[in-house]
């Protein structure tokens, strides 16, 4: 039992994950105690230049940003598909060949409506 | 009538409807006074949608030095020492403008050597100038490595400037009536051993810059300044002649030797950032054609024809004067009233127009573009604020 | 077409066996559990030990050979000052940023401020380690070890994306949001790559494909796909590690210094450290993946040169490899100018996503009709 999850690097990953984790907060926590701690108002204000910061960054931001992630959705899923189709792709033969094309033939078109819808125009 | 004239403050007001959460998407940026890509303390009010940018206002005075101001209360030979404060980069021909101006108002008459040493010298600085100016458009558009090519060039040229001179930055060396010292006996030698080096790193300059695609999309089409505009805006130098105007001072009024010397006016076409950019190339290669014909020919002479210790009182008058700096014209101004210091003295920097061009071509950019827009205009800060 | 194909295969990558049996830390313990459970504890602690001792050598190794190498492209000689040739120089700046004071602005989201860059170096850590270094070495290897790779490193962009917009700064956010959109957009294609090496070795475990890379490197044996692959996975590996020409979210003569800007003392040092990390990653998975990774260069026919190649240890190929594509990331660094935003969307998906789906086509259409170098592993 316990060495089937050895085995599947779950325990490893978890160990890993801990000692990594000791080591980032261990150097967070020597350079909070080692270093100064002098605020001051304008210190602690953000850097906009040496000026006054006029607007606040916690507003709407422009939509292409967003555009852009949901493309890259639409095109990871569809990597995500792939990839039980790659690994398994010697067995699969023609029919899985030709129905992945299909699959990727109608992303195509989504990415080239998407191109023409001008979502990559960043005007 | 009255005009409402706009303020700073109205300006920045946020755009109407930017209180209620969804409405707006624009924002106001400052872009400087401490900001790498503005090369000094110059502040750019940027209004943005995202990356796109709408607006530009340029806002002085964190340099603002009072030049004009100490120089009416200098005597001439003083006031020297405090133009080359202006345009760092081209402080040898901001030297000569005033030197000129003062000649041309006391009738002081120079010889052929002092002429000679003049034009090599702005030459020199030019390419000194241009050095850094090319390593530095290559930082603003992100590679590094340009930055230090260009420096390393420049160091040879600072060299020189250093045997002759003493300093390396802010020079003081022509002064009205001639030089403030010989040239140096290694002086020609160096020169020569400069120009012979310069010339395969303009080469290489080619290679890792102006050859790269990368560079070319970042630059070619980009804030195009039509012919009509840059002459409105008042813009001189490299950046009017980009936008195909053959508009030199060393052509067109010849000073110096310039009338004696073959040399070619770089003109560009599009008047976009890269023919900004390719125009200041060529001037290296026509600076070095024009040092090479004169390096030989020095003539002898003094380096001076006024005696130092007399007084310069220029007869009661108004007098101009411009020459043709690194950056564009410079033009100086000085309204005599017969005692030893200026009644009034005015400079006409090229870096002030030049500047303000950007306010129209980067409008509709991006940030990106308009680091690389303002690094094609090579502008100076002090030489704004003054 | 044929007769060209099998001169290339015979010229490059008739290979003998090779001659290692790639075993796991974690499958090491797991052997030993049943009747020595202290030793499989010490396998771990081992393997936790060499694991941070790694990373500490690869991020200060990484930094002064960086700073050495630009030092060098630029005509000047880098850092010479602390120790010999600088090379305690890492170690000094380590210790002073350990001393500086981590600021946090007023205005900041805290939590989240704090959170960034421990989630940017976390990611970066544990993507460590599942690369296959040597055979007898790597810490995890598990038979999903492609997906982790890209699931672990896409947590990365995460902390980038989290901290800027937790500064509150206009600039940061700005560098934040190109991040976001860059590197999500480059692990399409970056992903889509390696896509076509699972394809063609039919396994997504790391080790297997290592193995199956006996017979010649994935990037000669697959005809031009792997090529192809090869270098989109360069290029988009780049722009995940925002490296010039895609350091966008740096940008520093734009953004004076991006998402980072308000970061300082030690959590600024990880998200320098975790860059470095990522490119040795990065470096990593290509070699393992295109070049075989400790798998050595052979040619067929030349057993005289063959000998003397699997003579070199495993491990010295893999550094090899890394090193030399982590030279050539530098290489680029200090070349290139930066993109623009746009000009960096449209490259990726107008030009390397059509490429990838092509190439990919190309690749299914080769092992279907058998048309590769040498027999896909069942």
């Amino acid at each position: 039992m316990i060495e089937s999850i050895l085995d599947n690097n779950l325990i490893t990953f978890l160990i890993l994950l801990v000692s990594v984790g000791a080591l980032v907060g261990l150097f967070i926590g020597l350079s909070v105690f080692l270093g100064p701690k002098r605020t001051s108002k304008v210190k602690d204000s953000p850097f906009e230049c040496g000026w006054i910061v006029t607007t606040d960054a916690w507003r709407p931001f422009p939509i292409k940003y967003y555009l852009v992630a949901i493309l890259f959705i639409i095109f990871d899923v569809e990597v995500a598909f792939l990839y039980p189709w790659a690994v398994s792709f010697g067995n699969l033969g023609m029919a899985g060949f030709i129905s992945m094309m299909v699959f990727l033939a109608i992303l195509f078109v989504g990415l080239y409506y998407a191109i023409k819808k001008r979502v990559l125009d960043w005007r | 009538m009255s005009v409402k004239v706009k303020t700073l403050d109205d300006l920045t007001l946020p755009p109407p409807g930017a209180d209620s959460p969804l409405s707006t998407q624009e924002y106001f940026i400052n872009m400087g006074p401490q900001h790498p890509a503005t090369h000094g303390v110059l502040r750019l009010l940027l209004r943005l949608d995202g990356e796109n940018v709408r607006e530009v206002i340029p806002v002085l005075g964190y340099i603002h030095r009072g030049i004009e101001k100490i120089g009416e209360n200098s005597s001439y030979r003083q006031t020297i020492h405090l133009v080359d404060r202006l345009d760092y980069l081209s402080a040898l021909m901001n030297n000569w403008v005033v030197s000129m101006v003062v000649e041309r108002a006391a009738g002081i008459e120079t010889n052929d050597r002092i002429e000679y040493i003049r034009t090599i010298m702005a030459e020199l600085q030019r390419l000194q100038s241009h050095t850094l100016w090319w390593g530095v458009i290559g930082m603003d558009l992100g590679a590094f490595t340009p930055f230090l090519y260009g420096f390393r060039d420049r160091e040879y040229a600072t060299d020189i400037f250093e045997e002759t001179i003493g300093a390396r930055l802010t020079m003081n060396y022509i002064q009205p009536g001639g030089l403030m010292n010989d040239i140096h006996p290694n002086f020609v030698k160096r020169t020569k051993e400069f120009l012979e080096y310069l010339k395969p790193k303009i080469d290489e300059y080619d290679e890792l810059v102006s050859g790269n695609a990368i560079i070319q999309k970042r630059l070619v089409n980009i804030g195009i300044l039509s012919a009509e505009d840059a002459i409105s805006f008042g813009t001189t130098g490299p950046v009017l002649r980009a936008s195909g105007v053959p508009y030199d001072l060393r052509k067109i009024e010849p000073y110096g030797v310039y009338g004696k010397v073959e040399f070619d006016v770089a003109v560009g076409q599009a008047g976009d950032s890269w023919d900004r950019y390719i125009v200041r190339v060529m001037e290296m290669r026509e600076s070095v054609k024009i040092i090479e014909q004169l390096i030989d020919n020095i003539p002898e002479g003094d380096y001076m024809t006024v005696k130092v210790a007399k007084a310069i009182k220029p007869p009661e008058g108004r007098y101009y004067g411009h020459l043709e700096t690194a950056r564009g014209v410079i033009g100086c101004f000085i309204v005599s009233d017969g005692k030893d210091k200026p009644y009034r003295f005015h400079l006409r920097t090229p870096n002030f127009n030049n500047l303000w061009c950007l306010t129209k071509i980067a409008k509709g950019w991006k940030i990106a573009d308009l680091v690389a827009i303002a690094s094609s205009l090579d502008i100076v800060i002090p030489d704004i604020d003054r | 077409m044929t007769a060209f194909s099998s001169f290339l295969f015979n010229y490059l990558n008739g290979v003998t066996a090779n001659v290692y049996e790639p075993v796991s830390v974690a499958t090491r313990a797991a052997e030993v559990w049943a009747h020595e459970p202290w030793l499989a504890i010490g396998w771990l602690a081992l393997g936790m030990a060499v694991m941070l001792g790694f990373l500490v050598v690869i991020g200060m190794g990484l930094i002064y050979g960086e700073r050495k190498i630009a030092g060098h492209f630029q005509c000047r000689l880098g850092p010479m000052r602390v120790g010999w040739h600088g090379l305690l120089q890492v170690i000094a700046d380590t210790l002073k940023l350990l001393v500086k004071e981590d600021v946090v602005p007023a205005k900041a989201d805290k939590v989240l401020h704090v959170l960034a860059p421990v989630l940017a170096i976390m990611a970066t850590l544990l993507a460590l380690a599942i690369v296959p270094a040597t055979p007898w070495f790597q810490l995890i290897d598990v038979n999903i070890g492609v997906i982790y790779v890209t699931a672990v490193g896409s947590i990365g962009v995460l902390g980038v994306l989290i901290g800027g917009w937790s500064s509150n700064n206009k600039w940061s956010l700005l560098g934040a949001m190109r991040a976001g959109a860059q590197i999500i957009s480059y692990e399409v294609s970056a992903t889509l790559a390696l896509l076509i090496i699972v394809l063609f070795a039919g396994s997504l475990q790391l080790s297997t494909i290592v193995e199956s890379q006996a017979d010649g490197w994935w990037i000669w044996r697959s005809h031009l796909a792997g090529i192809v692959a090869f270098f989109t996975f360069l290029i988009a590996s780049t722009a995940e590690l925002n490296r010039t020409p895609f350091d966008l979210p740096e940008g520093e003569s734009e953004l004076t210094a991006g998402f980072h800007t308000e970061y300082s003392g030690m959590r600024f040092a990880f998200f320098f450290l975790a860059e470095f990390i990522n490119m040795f990653v990065a470096s990593a998975i290509a070699a393992t993946l295109f070049l075989g990774g400790w798998m050595p260069f052979q040619i067929a026919g030349l057993d005289g040169f063959n000998a003397v190649m699997q003579a070199i240890p495993p491990g010295v190929w893999f550094a090899v490899k890394t090193g030399g594509l982590i030279f050539l990331l530098m290489w680029f660094r200090w070349t290139f100018p930066r993109l623009r935003i746009d000009q960096l969307m449209g490259l990726e998906w107008k030009f390397l996503l059509p490429v990838g789906f092509v190439n990919l086509l190309f690749a299914a259409v080769l092992i279907l009709m058998g048309w590769y170098f040498a027999p896909i592993p069942a």
